[in-house]
């Protein structure tokens, strides 16, 4: 198959089957230069950045959100074209008719679009909340099956935030193949997987995909109609950058026009864009300026999509995120390196356009990088926080070299995996559950197997385990069932049409499961195991403090003694979820990961035998609890290091603060150094990173003054969120954390 | 290997300002001076601190040795790790073996054979000049200038590389003569390629009320970095 926008690509594989990565392979130029090539931000650029800087001033006087249109439905053609300053803007596309205008997604569920629309002082039309009353959404099917067993442990937060209320997220559509292929091309292949079912047996596996065929059939029709209405034929393939950049962006737009869930990941798209760039920037269409422009005003409509939420939503996530992550680098399988010149120019936004949250750029690191490539990176770093890493080198092996992160560090094949999504468990409640013998102290309910109280004086490490043993795979089992009523319903009553289209038909399925509080339960037992644990009882007789006498080792300080049991932990945890068997054999993953919920995770959890107290805060991800680090900031690296990939295939989140200084005295040892660390901390096998270099004043500055820190953009879990969207409790966690200091 | 044990206050996997590259710094307990601008008084104590043997603090370094890419090691800090040449020497001895470089922070105030048997496994020396006189060499470290001047032509014989390093104090050696000395001694000695003017900080005022005893130099303002700039201009070897 040929086409003549296509003029200029070499390979065949690609056109003769969608194959995204093979076009990729056979066409990009890797760059191992520095940034000296970068232009800055052009006039025009400029000022359509001041323009949405006025808008996001004009959000935050109205309480976060703008406009809400409370009488449409949100999808792909439900509203009329939308524009900041039509004739400046180069890539086009709204959510709805007006920027930052939030419209309602209620197939996820009627009440949360109800509530969020409330809650800033709207009223869900008449109209919408009528049609609905016919309709039965994915919040609605959850709840006709869950047992009652499953709604004590939502309602008790021993499971927690599951997808069970808006959508599920976490899917990342290969946006990429509208540009490539044009979507008649793509519907014409999707044709054929739908008649190939014809000869097989329509049991209730085949008739599921039949009908999922239909429909993302129908919604690459919509797609089309949708840049219709912006004067676009996407049809066909993309002739240049600025096509190539308009149908992706075209694609990513339908997909979030359809679909509010909570992490609407963007994929790989940087080194793709660079193939049609560096065409054009040969045949003098596009110069380093305009090409600069082209990614600019991308990443600007990134900034400002949105979704709306509820002010709950908002205060356990700091802000409304919606993770837009970008994965940037990383290297192929045949020895060269994926990072182009575009790499750098996705990086450079944050300079000419500011830092911000939002996409959530990731790098892909390998030790391998360019050097060049590494130390802009790390100038990045240390100059907007808003870039995290993860480690390339692990994941490679898993998931080849054209996989993306959805969410914060969940790997996945691009267009051939996706993911159900699992929320987390508070691992650390589980515990003071097992030792009360099936009672929460918080919530005052009996839940789980029931057992009497553990009776002793002292804790005694072997029996506490033995009997946490069955705690965890009392849960775990009822997680993994759970999961399958959440992820049966999302299909069946809010399917992902534009963005299972942009997939492989047989499509390889991860069910991510996540845990909380891993540094709180490997601290409680060293406590157990190394230092004595009396527990005090109230008054009926349940276990609600610690007395913890004498010294124990802490995670966080590159001793295995416990770094061993927090590693352990995650291993027992996904040992046990593999035993349940998943809906549509989804491959069971977990993470270490609490996003920004770790301050809501303690406070729903009891004191600990590590002497944290009642309702104090988790540490984020899996990072060691605040300032139980003593032997420095590569120590409590290794200690998270030692925490399987094997075991947490969904990622292992960390996140680390350091002071300038703490780096290096020069801005050039300050990149070496951090270069050098991040090269040393993933070549021990560690996944992730969020890098913070700034000094505790500052935060603290911002806390009491947030109107001179507007944009201070900071990574807190596997995403950057603006400081001033953090609650105030969150902000003083924040400034808690350890921040690795100069000696 | 033998017995020597090593008295170690603390160790800091992450060093960025005592020596090239990311350093391990490992803080040796004990210290025969009491130079009013210490900022580890905790480390001054002899019989404080844990012992260790240099097998032991050898299988710490091994883990951040993914860390140290081509500049970056160990280095010994206090303290004084003088004071315990013999060990200093053991774990310089395996650390050389495994392939780290090594680093030593010090006052320069001993000479003796041990030192020297250290200073043969030793990659670089940071060495404090505290002053520029005699006088306030004695009032307020401890022990004569000749001293650490020794110790520096002793180095520069053996052709060991020094980074000289002046913390600047307000009032005391914040003026051009005493920069002007580090700077002769720097056309001197051609083993000196690297010169740190550090500012005087007051963060560890927190120890010396921790340990109940005074900080010497309370009452000096903290150096702010304005007067670094001005000073290092002078050192124009």
């Amino acid at each position: 198959m040929e086409h003549k926008n296509w003029n200029g690509f070499k390979g065949e594989t690609w056109k003769n089957e969608i194959n995204v990565r093979d076009f990729i392979q056979t066409n990009y130029k890797e760059y191992t230069g520095d940034d000296s090539f970068l232009a800055g931000a052009t006039e025009r650029t400029q000022n359509l950045m001041k323009n949405i800087q006025g808008l996001f001033a004009l959000e935050r006087q109205f309480g976060g959100v703008l406009e809400i249109d409370t009488a449409t439905v949100s999808s792909l053609t439900s509203y009329s074209p939308g524009y900041i300053d039509k004739d400046n803007e180069i890539i086009v596309g709204m959510q709805t008719n007006r920027p930052l205008k939030r419209g309602v997604c209620p197939f996820g569920g009627i009440r949360m679009a109800r509530q969020a629309c409330e809650a800033y002082g709207y009223k869900l039309s008449d109209k919408i909340e009528e049609e609905f009353h016919y309709r039965t959404t994915h919040n609605d099917g959850v709840f006709r099956a869950y047992t009652d067993e499953m709604r004590m442990a939502r309602k008790c937060h021993v499971i927690t935030g599951l997808p069970d209320a808006y959508g599920r997220g976490r899917i990342i559509g290969d946006y990429r193949r509208v540009a490539l292929y044009g979507v008649d091309r793509l519907i014409e292949e999707k044709k054929k997987d739908k008649d190939a079912l014809s000869g097989g047996t329509f049991d209730a596996n085949q008739t599921r995909l039949d009908e999922e065929l239909f429909q993302q059939i129908a919604f690459m029709g919509k797609l089309k109609e949708m840049a219709q209405m912006y004067g676009f034929d996407i049809s066909k393939p993309a002739e240049n950058a600025r096509e190539a950049i308009q149908w992706t962006y075209f694609a990513y737009l339908g997909a979030i026009k359809e679909q509010n869930g909570a992490a609407m990941s963007l994929g790989r798209v940087s080194t793709f864009f660079d193939i049609y760039i560096e065409r054009d920037i040969e045949n003098g269409v596009l110069t380093e300026e305009t090409a600069q422009e082209l990614m600019d005003d991308f990443v600007m409509k990134l900034r400002i999509a949105r979704h709306l939420r509820t002010p709950e939503y908002n205060e356990l996530f700091g802000g409304d995120p919606m993770w837009i992550t970008e994965a940037v680098g990383g290297m192929g399988e045949d020895g060269r390196t994926l990072v182009t010149k575009s790499s750098f120019r996705m990086l450079n936004t944050l300079y000419t356009l500011g830092s911000s949250p939002e996409p959530n750029l990731t790098i892909l690191w390998s030790t391998a990088l360019p050097e060049n490539f590494k130390r802009f990176c790390a100038k990045v770093s240390a100059d907007t926080d808003s870039i995290q890493y993860e480690n390339d080198d692990i994941m490679r092996p898993h998931y080849g070299d054209d996989y993306a992160i959805a969410c914060c560090v969940s790997a996945m094949k691009i267009g051939k995996q996706m993911q159900f999504f699992g929320a987390r468990c508070n691992l650390a409640k589980l515990l003071l559950i097992a030792i009360n013998g099936g009672y929460d102290t918080t919530s005052g309910m009996h839940i789980g197997p029931q057992m009497d109280v553990m009776d002793a004086d002292k804790l005694d490490f072997d029996k506490v385990m033995e009997r946490f043993d069955i705690y965890i795979q009392w849960l775990s089992r009822l997680y993994v069932n759970t999961m399958n009523i959440i992820h049966y319903m999302h299909d069946k009553y809010c399917y992902e049409k534009t963005q299972m289209a942009l997939h492989d038909t047989d499509v390889e399925r991860l069910m991510a499961f996540g845990i909380a509080g891993l540094s709180v339960v490997a601290d409680s037992l060293s406590a157990i195991k190394f230092a004595d644990v009396q527990p005090v009882k109230d008054s009926k007789g349940f276990i609600v403090d610690f007395n913890t006498v004498g010294d124990f080792p802490t995670y966080g300080n590159d001793d295995d003694r416990v770094d061993l049991i927090a590693k352990d932990m995650a291993h027992r945890v996904i040992t046990e979820l593999r035993k349940t068997p998943t809906y549509r054999d989804a491959v069971h993953t977990l993470s270490v990961l609490t996003i920004t919920s770790n301050v809501m995770y303690g406070k729903n959890t009891g004191a600990t035998p590590d002497g944290r107290k009642a309702s104090a805060p988790f540490a984020p991800g899996a990072n060691p609890m605040h300032n139980r680090e003593k032997n420095g900031a590569l120590a409590s690296l290794n200690s998270v290091a030692k925490i399987s990939y094997d075991d947490c295939r969904d990622g292992v989140s960390n996140t680390f603060s350091i002071t300038p200084e703490a780096l290096g005295k020069s801005e050039d040892e300050r990149i070496t150094n951090l270069v050098t660390i991040l090269d040393g901390y993933f070549s021990k096998k560690a996944h992730h990173i969020n890098i913070n270099v700034l000094n505790r004043e500052t935060l603290m500055d911002a806390y009491e003054n947030p109107e001179k820190y507007p944009n201070l953009t900071i990574r807190v879990s596997g995403y950057a969120v603006n400081f001033n969207k953090l609650s105030r409790e969150q902000q003083r966690e924040v400034i808690s954390r350890t921040f690795h200091e100069a000696i | 290997m033998s017995d020597i044990k090593g008295r170690i206050h603390s160790f800091q996997s992450l060093g960025t300002v005592d020596g090239p590259g990311i350093r391990f710094v490992v803080f040796m307990q004990g210290c025969n001076l009491r130079c009013g601008c210490c900022h580890n008084p905790d480390t001054w104590e002899m019989s404080a601190g844990t012992e260790y043997t240099a097998d032991e603090v050898l299988a710490k370094v091994l883990r951040f040795c993914e860390y140290f890419g081509d500049k970056g090691g160990i280095t010994l800090s206090g303290g004084e790790p003088l004071l315990q040449s013999e060990f200093a020497h053991e774990l310089f001895t395996l650390c050389h073996k495994n392939g780290i470089n090594t680093c030593l922070d010090t006052s320069g105030s001993l000479l003796n054979y041990d030192v020297k048997k250290l200073l043969t496994e030793t990659d670089r020396v940071l060495l404090d000049i505290k002053y520029a006189d005699d006088e306030s060499y004695r009032k307020y470290v401890g022990c004569s200038l000749a001293r650490p001047l020794e110790f520096l032509a002793y180095l520069n014989e053996q052709n060991i590389p020094v980074t000289l390093r002046q913390v600047i104090i307000p009032t005391l050696n914040d003026n051009a003569e005493s920069v002007i000395f580090l700077n002769e001694l720097r056309k001197k000695y051609s083993g000196i390629d690297k010169t740190e003017l550090l500012p005087f900080r007051k963060i560890c005022q927190v120890k010396y009320d921790d340990m109940g005893i005074d900080f010497p130099f309370s009452h000096i303002p903290a150096a702010d970095s304005e007067v670094i700039k001005k000073l290092e201009p002078l050192l124009t070897k």
